[in-house]
């Protein structure tokens, strides 16, 4: 049984956005890191870079897969969270609370094409 | 048994001041050491083992006898077609008026090595139903790039620089679009249906002035045929783009269906999958790439020639300025195609149409006998190998990853597992069709075996292997903190 937090926004490829103001944190999803197994490295974009919803932003590499990462909005990278990159392992201990990059919303009317906590829990058969 | 002792590393079983040999009597103690010149000399000495030849001896022996490979177990390696390497294949390959040759002598005086690369580049050509063959590429990916090169050339020469798409299933080998953008290429995703083969519906609307062409495997990664594939084929010929077939898969296909037949125009050939050259571990591998009539003028430099003249024939090389170039040295690795052609000769005609049927039907006889244990997701006729969704009953909490180190304990190497992607507990065997029925028998029974073992005692099969040289390792530690060297291991210790 993933978590799941109400009040966010869910992609069908497993992303959430936390959004606080003009800001989105984005990460992947519990259900994505179970699946994914223990990650052992996170490609991150740098600060500044453009990022654009449906289009990949960089990638996770666990000891089963590399997946890209989708952006699920559009903005402008203003923080990546440097901490995963010496302990790719926290998104495993906590996707919810290790987000991966901060952006700030270009769109903010992207995130209605989003799902809620329900529809993706729905989608995951949860 | 392995000997513990001797199966350290050999650093370990060093001893200081020890020699295993005696060095001849220095002919050159006129000359000084301090005469070379300083940027030559290191300022300490190598760290070297030292012991004793009959240390070496067991230490070596010891460490082959940890080896597994075809010639040692069964090898149910899925999507990699690990296939028995004839010895005929090996002996051939050594004769010394072949490894003798240099790359660099006078064509006139290797027209048997020329006769070898003719005579085979001509036999793919016909198992596959396509004109000509290069041999040139060195390994599959290696395939790939010089076909996509041939793909992108022959848009070019007509002027056509809007082109520079390519369309690969969501199910494919990760090889096909790291080809493609090394080939400075844009991938365009086509989803497949559940059962893994392409939507067609999916495939309409993305067929533009820009696509260059589309890759597949077929049978599909997921061991289905992909019935589509004519109407697939004219979609992409009608909206001018190639079709270029990945041979990842062409095992099951080896004498009944020919892709040339079938609307591919570009392909290439993994040697050391289906024509049973040394494969895992560093091959080397072979990447033929093959292509249909009209396009053989963009085949790499050099290509083998025949000439024809009254009183004999023989072989040239030759360039031409509308190549897409050389993608090699000289003429691709030699020696594979030596083993390539014994298979061939051997089997003969006749016997490599029973090759893709044989593994179709060895495939299918497991698939069948363990789908009341193991999850079949896809169910009907597979080809060449199959996936399960690991066991069918998941609340012991035993994974995929479980059940293929399990088996290691019983002498068996482990099937692919977690890939395809499409499925979450992906298990996927391929028996080739070379294992009789009594070696798919017993892996069937073990299988079965450990299915039981996975609801009687769940923990013991999720720490296994318990047998192996070295137990479970830490999969996600080796990726992240790699240890390779003995200075490493022994800076680790401490």
């Amino acid at each position: 049984m993933s978590k799941i937090i109400e009040g966010l926004y869910y992609s069908e490829s497993h992303e959430y956005v936390k959004v606080e103001g003009d800001f989105g944190f984005i990460g992947i999803t519990d259900y994505a890191q179970h699946e994914l197994g223990n990650v052992v490295y996170v490609d991150m974009p740098e600060v500044d870079d453009e990022v654009t919803a449906g289009e990949d932003f960089g990638a996770v590499e666990s000891v089963k897969a590399a997946s890209d990462l989708m952006s699920p909005v559009s903005g402008t990278v203003v923080e990546v969270n440097e901490a995963l990159e010496d302990e790719p392992g926290l998104i495993n201990k906590d996707a919810f609370e290790n987000w991966i990059i901060k952006v700030e919303l270009s769109d903010k009317s992207e995130l209605d094409s989003l799902m809620d906590a329900a529809a993706y829990k729905d989608m995951i058969g949860e | 048994m392995n000997n513990t002792f001797y199966g350290k590393l050999i650093f370990e079983l060093s001893q200081h001041g020890r020699q295993g040999y005696s060095l001849p009597e220095n002919r050159c103690a006129e000359y000084q050491m301090s005469d070379l010149p300083k940027g030559l000399m290191r300022e300490n000495a190598p760290l070297l083992p030292e012991v004793d030849e009959l240390s070496v001896v067991r230490h070596y022996t010891n460490m082959s006898n940890n080896n597994f490979g075809v010639d040692t177990g069964f090898y149910p390696l899925g999507s990699c077609t690990m296939k028995y390497n004839p010895k005929i294949n090996e002996e051939i390959a050594a004769h010394r008026e072949f490894t003798g040759l240099h790359p660099l002598q006078n064509p006139e005086t290797a027209q048997g090595a020329l006769a070898v690369y003719y005579f085979l580049q001509t036999s793919l050509a016909e198992i596959s139903g396509l004109s000509e063959f290069t041999l040139n590429p060195y390994a599959g990916a290696h395939g790939e790039l010089t076909g996509l090169m041939i793909m992108r050339g022959y848009h070019l020469e007509r002027g056509d620089v809007k082109r520079t798409k390519v369309i690969i299933p969501d199910s494919a080998h990760g090889t096909n679009p790291a080809s493609s953008a090394v080939c400075g290429l844009d991938v365009v995703v086509v989803k497949s249906r559940p059962d893994g083969t392409v939507d067609v519906d999916d495939l309409r609307p993305l067929l533009d002035d820009t696509v260059a062409g589309m890759m597949m495997t077929n049978p599909n990664t997921l061991g289905i045929f992909e019935q589509n594939i004519g109407v697939i084929a004219k979609a992409v010929h009608d909206a001018g783009g190639l079709m270029y077939y990945d041979g990842a898969n062409l095992n099951p296909m080896l004498g009944k269906v020919r892709p040339g037949d079938i609307g591919f125009d570009i392909m290439h050939i993994n040697l050391h999958k289906t024509f049973s050259t040394p494969h895992g571990g560093g091959g080397p591998g072979s990447g033929p790439v093959g292509v249909r009539a009209g396009l053989e003028h963009l085949l790499p430099n050099p290509r083998v020639v025949k000439v024809e003249t009254e009183d004999y024939d023989y072989f040239k090389l030759e360039c031409s300025d509308q190549s897409i170039g050389s993608i090699s040295g000289h003429l691709g690795n030699f020696g594979v195609m030596m083993r390539a052609l014994a298979y061939i000769l051997t089997l003969g005609r006749d016997q490599l149409k029973w090759v893709g049927p044989l593994a179709t039907l060895n495939a299918n006889y497991i698939k069948e006998s363990l789908k009341d244990v193991y999850e079949l997701p896809i169910g009907g006729v597979c080809k060449h190998e199959f996936v399960y969704d690991g066991l069918k009953d998941k609340s012991t909490g035993v994974t995929t990853l479980d059940v293929a180190k399990r088996l290691l304990d019983y002498g068996f190497h482990a099937p692919t597992i977690y890939f395809p992607l499409l499925f979450h507990e992906a298990l996927m065997v391929e028996p080739t069709e070379n294992e009789s029925k009594q070696t798919l028998d017993e892996f069937i029974r073990i299988m079965r075996v450990i299915a039981q073992e996975a609801k009687d005692d769940p923990e013991m099969v999720k720490t296994a292997p318990h047998n192996t040289p070295v137990r479970r390792l830490d999969d996600t530690q080796a990726a992240l903190h790699p240890i390779v060297t003995w200075r490493e291991l022994v800076a680790d210790n401490q």
